[in-house]
């Protein structure tokens, strides 16, 4: 009996329920058309990425608001709206072409002007990520519908890298010029130029969308439409992926001690590529104003300390590679001749043991509170991971649990010992990197900054001069020096880096095509 | 003749007197909750700026302040709190930045999807409850009650996500009978009878898991009560004037059984609307329970005191349904006595 004749059999009446399909809705063997079903959790709570960036409102938001560039797994620029486009020698003017024939979903064209007016007027003020790279615009010109220029004040290497839909969406000029961009009523029909646009949105339950007739790419998109389902629990995603009510899933949808058996699903295939762009680097974070944090061989000593190839077969099911230094491997500028902290607790406890600090008649050398940041399994694990580790060199942790808004307050307001973190690269060193490292950023109250208030002016130096040289030969020698001091200085103990699980239905094809993964278009995803 | 016109005319004044008191004691009841609300919410450390640039990977100054002005929390905490009140009193619940919607328009969409929940689960458990517990209650010692009691007690300590997810897997995947998780299916064009049918369909799920508790309370209270009221001597009498059996439970055992599952049933249909966030979670319910949580960890304070605003008055109403419904199964409760 299935589930149709079970309805019948309840008296919900042949009638009630016959014509409803179930599952999947087309014919297999189409590459035209088709509904791609996935998931989207947490739910955002708006969906135009240039007023939020959480992760959810980038993910699904990709596929309505579009940017000039995309970036491949290798992190090299590929035409998104621009065609092509140019730098001057000096590394000070930026000219790019957009595509002909681009139009809003409300029809409206996307000419020259709605970029200059997205990266001068609406995401300076209203994202914080961008706002640090689109503030070094001297000029921004529209000499034509389909050219823009922008010169910057100084050269900044990594400004070519800030034109992905998740930096740099472009919005429409006439729905927003002259308001009050995040109260604009327009935001809940969150106009874009992406493949797909906004049908409906039932709060708690989906968000709907379906093809924008008008997407300037020949034949894309090709799906008809996309349903991102709101399905907050874990065991519950789990199922619908493998009932195949979902086609697929990304980010954290998948809890990782259920990817080993759901990868053996027949019909889904499992990846963790596409997440190069973001790059996530998960460590273990000292407030360095804390003694005894403020000695390097104390941090030293906890890098030596942790088996990091354990923890990550252990509590991230092997998601992932063992961190080296600051810079992740999968990102440019990537140096892996630094110094090794192979795992050895008697190296851990000679260098405790230098510094004066000797274990007490319990044992214990030290206690030292641990923030365990709310997000989710594998961080309550990696913290019960570490106070084990710590523990058998006489570091004795005391975690405390948080929710996501008082971990918050405690960190950023550096009220903490120790916690772990999480942090995204955003495809070059100067945009993800330099900002936890560099004493310019000890900014009190700010996620994300320097929090752990490490200071070195070489450190500064070399960041500095790696984000304006122009040539990627100098910039690798300034990365390469600054990570060797880095690793040595052990600011931050970097442990792994993460990968994601994507699990994708055997029929959709070409889902993960660039390094900036689901957050892609999917204008050329097909299904069948 | 005369004095039963007086009589009736101190009767209507009486129960005018005690709607005004209901009234004025409802009112100032709201406000207190709205006040302890509003200190408690405000009380949790971190603030919705703060979560939003934690969930957003980057952060800086000017995002915050841009937030927190957005919010109304650049302003000290009394005049927020006057400000709050001042906007209960006339009824607004105010606007949730967060969300770009106002609160009462996020209320109003959710409260339909709990209500069909929380009331189905609620009518199943107290109808089955109720002739469950009568069953154990007059079969005493049999088997049958033994066994009523077994199950009862396992449906007690079964923890409520747990049996969804075991109902999900049995029902959803195994069998395919029932959808696993959703209120409708989506993007299917369907009439309204068909729409019934397939939220009708969703519903099974998690009202059956939702009930199970509420189910095992009320048979074991029922049980009990059944008990206790069957050795009065009423029963005895009763039953010595020959009245049949199926008689002697209807209208005497019950009615007078009723009256502690009315007031434990009442005080749980105020639980109900927000006891069920762990079940819309499991099983993707787009109801109350879920909007609540969201808000609570996003520090959506606007949305966070609404819902516990309208959770409050739905909770001090269901109280004095309550108390009327005690009037009608047992007359000696006066109307004077309740005010």
């Amino acid at each position: 009996m299935n589930r149709r004749e079970f309805a019948k059999l309840l008296g919900l009446s042949a009638t009630a329920l016959s014509g409803i399909p179930l599952g999947v809705t087309r014919a297999v063997g189409q590459t035209k058309g088709g509904t791609l079903n996935t998931i989207i959790q947490p739910e955002p709570p708006i969906l135009v990425t240039a007023l939020n960036q959480q992760q959810p409102t980038l993910t699904l938001g990709g596929k309505i608001y579009e940017s000039l560039l995309r970036y491949g797994s290798d992190l090299k620029p590929l035409p998104g709206l621009a065609e092509s486009w140019t730098v001057s020698p000096d590394g000070l003017v930026y000219t790019f072409k957009l595509f002909p024939g681009i139009t809003f979903h409300d029809g409206k064209p996307l000419t020259s002007e709605d970029v200059v007016f997205s990266v001068t007027k609406v995401l300076v003020e209203t994202h914080a990520r961008a706002r640090g790279t689109f503030l070094r615009i001297d000029k921004a010109e529209a000499p034509d519908p389909l050219t823009v220029v922008f010169t910057l004040k100084a050269p900044f290497a990594p400004f070519l890298n800030s034109f992905d839909c998740t930096t740099a969406p472009i919005v429409p000029k006439h729905i927003y010029d002259g308001t009050d961009f995040r109260k604009n009523p327009a935001n809940a029909q969150a106009i874009g130029s992406g493949p797909f646009k906004l049908k409906e949105w039932v709060k708690g339950s989906h968000v709907h969308l379906v093809k924008h007739e008008g997407y300037y790419r020949k034949g894309e998109p090709h799906l008809d439409e996309i349903i991102y389902r709101v399905i907050p629990d874990g065991a519950s995603r789990a199922v619908a992926l493998e009932q195949g009510k979902v086609q697929l899933t990304q980010w954290t949808d998948v809890e990782l001690f259920d990817v080993a058996r759901l990868s053996k699903l027949p019909n889904v295939e499992m990846t963790t590529k596409g997440y190069e762009f973001f790059a996530p680097h998960f460590w273990l974070e000292f407030n360095l104003r804390v003694k005894p944090m403020d000695d390097k061989r104390f941090r030293q000593a906890v890098m030596f300390a942790v088996d990091r190839k354990a923890l990550l077969q252990r509590v991230f099911f092997n998601l992932g590679k063992v961190a080296t230094g600051p810079v992740s491997s999968k990102t440019r500028f990537y140096e892996k001749d630094v110094k090794q902290y192979d795992y050895s607790l008697d190296k851990a406890k000679a260098l405790l043991d230098e510094m004066g600090l000797k274990p007490g008649a319990d044992g214990k050398r030290v206690t030292i509170k641990f923030l365990v940041p709310p997000y989710g399994e594998i961080w309550q694990r990696s913290a019960e991971y570490f106070k084990q580790s710590l523990g058998r060199v006489g570091i004795d942790l005391q975690l405390e649990n948080l929710d996501l808004a008082g971990w918050a307050e405690r960190t950023s307001n550096w009220n903490y010992e120790m916690t772990c973190n999480l942090l995204y690269q955003f495809g070059d060193p100067a945009l993800g990197v330099s900002r936890s490292y560099i004493t310019a950023n000890i900014r009190k109250g700010i996620l994300f900054s320097n929090i752990a208030g490490y200071s070195n002016p070489e450190v500064d130096r070399l960041f500095e001069e790696a984000a304006v040289a122009t040539s990627d030969a100098k910039r690798q020698e300034l990365y390469t020096a600054v990570q060797k001091i880095v690793v040595e200085e052990v600011p931050i103990a970097w442990m792994v880096e993460q990968d994601f699980p994507n699990f994708i239905d055997k029929r959709l094809k070409n889902v993960i095509t660039t390094g900036i993964g689901v957050h892609e278009t999917f204008g050329a995803v097909t299904l069948g | 003749m005369t004095s039963a016109s007086i009589n009736s005319g101190g009767r209507v004044f009486a129960v005018a007197l005690a709607l005004a008191g209901w009234f004025v004691k409802f009112v100032a009841v709201v406000l207190v909750i709205a006040t302890f609300n509003f200190i408690l919410v405000h009380a949790a450390p971190g603030d919705p700026a703060q979560v939003i640039a934690g969930q957003s990977g980057a952060s800086d100054e000017k995002l915050l302040a841009q937030l927190r002005a957005e919010y109304g929390l650049d302003k000290p905490y009394p005049i927020q709190l006057a400000n709050y009140l001042k906007r209960v009193v006339t009824l607004d619940l105010g606007y949730s930045y967060r969300q770009q919607r106002t609160v009462a328009s996020l209320i109003l969409e959710r409260l339909p999807a709990t209500l069909l929940l929380t009331a189905t689960a609620f009518t199943l458990a107290l109808l089955s409850g109720i002739i469950l517990g009568t069953l154990a209650g007059v079969r005493a010692g049999k088997w049958s009650d033994t066994l009523l009691t077994i199950v009862s007690l396992l449906l007690y300590a079964t923890p409520v996500f747990w049996l969804g997810l075991m109902l999900v897997l049995l029902f959803s995947v195994q069998l395919d009978w029932l959808p696993a998780f959703g209120y409708v299916t989506i993007g299917v064009p369907m009439t309204t009878l068909q729409r019934m049918g397939d939220i009708g369909m969703h519903l099974i799920l998690p009202a059956v898991s939702l009930a199970a508790v509420y189910l095992a309370i009320y048979t074991r209270l029922m049980r009990s009560s059944v008990l206790d009221v069957t050795h009065q001597d009423f029963i005895k009498t009763a039953k010595a004037k020959g009245l049949k059996q199926g008689r002697i439970i209807i209208r005497h055992i019950l009615r007078n059984a009723m009256l502690p599952i009315v007031t434990v049933a009442g005080m749980q249909a105020g639980a109900l609307v927000g006891g069920a966030v762990v079940i819309e979670t499991v099983f993707a319910w787009p109801g109350l329970g879920r909007l609540i949580y969201d808000a609570l960890l996003q520090r959506d304070y606007p949305v966070l005191l609404g819902v516990f605003l309208v959770m409050s008055v739905i909770v001090i109403a269901l109280n004095l349904l309550t108390d009327a419904i005690y009037r009608v199964i047992d007359p000696r409760v006066s109307v004077r006595a309740a005010s």
